[in-house]
């Protein structure tokens, strides 16, 4: 731990974020772009803890703790309502949504 | 230079998410997710948040995952077959492209984050009692003390998205019947 600074973290929780949102922006599969939420999520706490041991606090990490927790039940919610678009409509491919637009 | 395990596990984590976005296979995309998820966790080890990692593998990789992956073995969700979506491709790398380049600049050659090596306390903080401890008993504590309602809500939003899946996932046609 001696060789890696904060700046290292950072980085690499950014790139993983924008590795989220450029999946999110173009993928069209949604169980793919709701993986791709999750990684930005991860991709945050990566950031949140980071700042939390270089700060010398235990505050982040809590935040951490809590947004594990959101997440496990946003996912169930998500897949859920997934599972029921797939009733209706057949398809989970985002083009295959359009009814709002028509 | 940071050390070897750092860079193994960003590369992994890196890695593995650049899989998570660009396989045109559902599956292959969760495997990514999985191995991201696993990258993660060991830089939580390597930030000393010893608890959070075990979390993050139980949780996520474990349940989360499986959750997921289970979805995806139920619904056909493979991509529709036919030519590459070049476009697409192009525009993603475009997008990681710039906001990479944004992350480098802001984290590294700004100069706005400090390269302070761990445990080093900037001068304005050093002042503040601060207590930063990886066993799981301070997370306890702080949990039950000072993060008390936040807790409690926790817990009910469990709770709510427990009945909300349930009445989700209930077949709609049963009450027509």
């Amino acid at each position: 731990m001696e060789h890696t600074s904060l700046a290292h973290h950072l980085i690499l929780a950014g790139l993983l974020f924008a590795l989220g949102l450029t999946g999110v922006l173009v993928r069209r599969n949604l169980l793919v772009v709701y993986m791709c939420l999750e990684l930005m999520l991860a991709a945050a706490t990566l950031a949140l803890v980071a700042f939390s041991r270089f700060n010398k606090t235990m505050d982040g990490a809590v935040l951490v703790f809590f947004v594990i927790t959101v997440a496990a039940a946003e996912v169930a919610v998500g897949l859920a309502l997934i599972v029921a678009l797939f009733r209706k409509r057949g398809s989970v491919q985002s083009d295959a949504l359009t009814t709002l637009r028509d | 230079m940071p050390d070897g395990l750092f860079l193994f596990f960003a590369a992994l984590t890196l890695g593995a998410a650049c899989m998570l976005v660009a396989s045109r296979n559902a599956v292959t995309s969760a495997m990514g997710m999985i191995l991201a998820l696993v990258g993660v966790a060991a830089d939580f080890f390597l930030l000393d948040a010893y608890f959070l990692g075990v979390l993050q593998v139980l949780v996520y990789a474990g349940a989360v995952m499986v959750l997921f992956l289970f979805i995806i073995m139920l619904l056909n969700t493979d991509d529709p077959e036919g030519a590459y979506p070049w476009k697409a491709a192009a525009l993603g790398l475009a997008v990681f492209f710039l906001l990479g380049a944004g992350v480098l600049w802001l984290f590294h050659w700004s100069g706005a984050v400090a390269s302070t090596p761990a445990g080093a306390t900037p001068p304005e903080l050093s002042d503040l009692p601060k207590v930063f401890t990886t066993s799981a008993k301070s997370f306890g504590r702080l949990l039950y003390t000072k993060y008390l309602l936040p807790l409690e809500i926790a817990g009910f939003l469990l709770l709510v998205a427990l009945v909300g899946v349930v009445s989700l996932s209930k077949d709609s046609t049963e009450e027509n019947a």
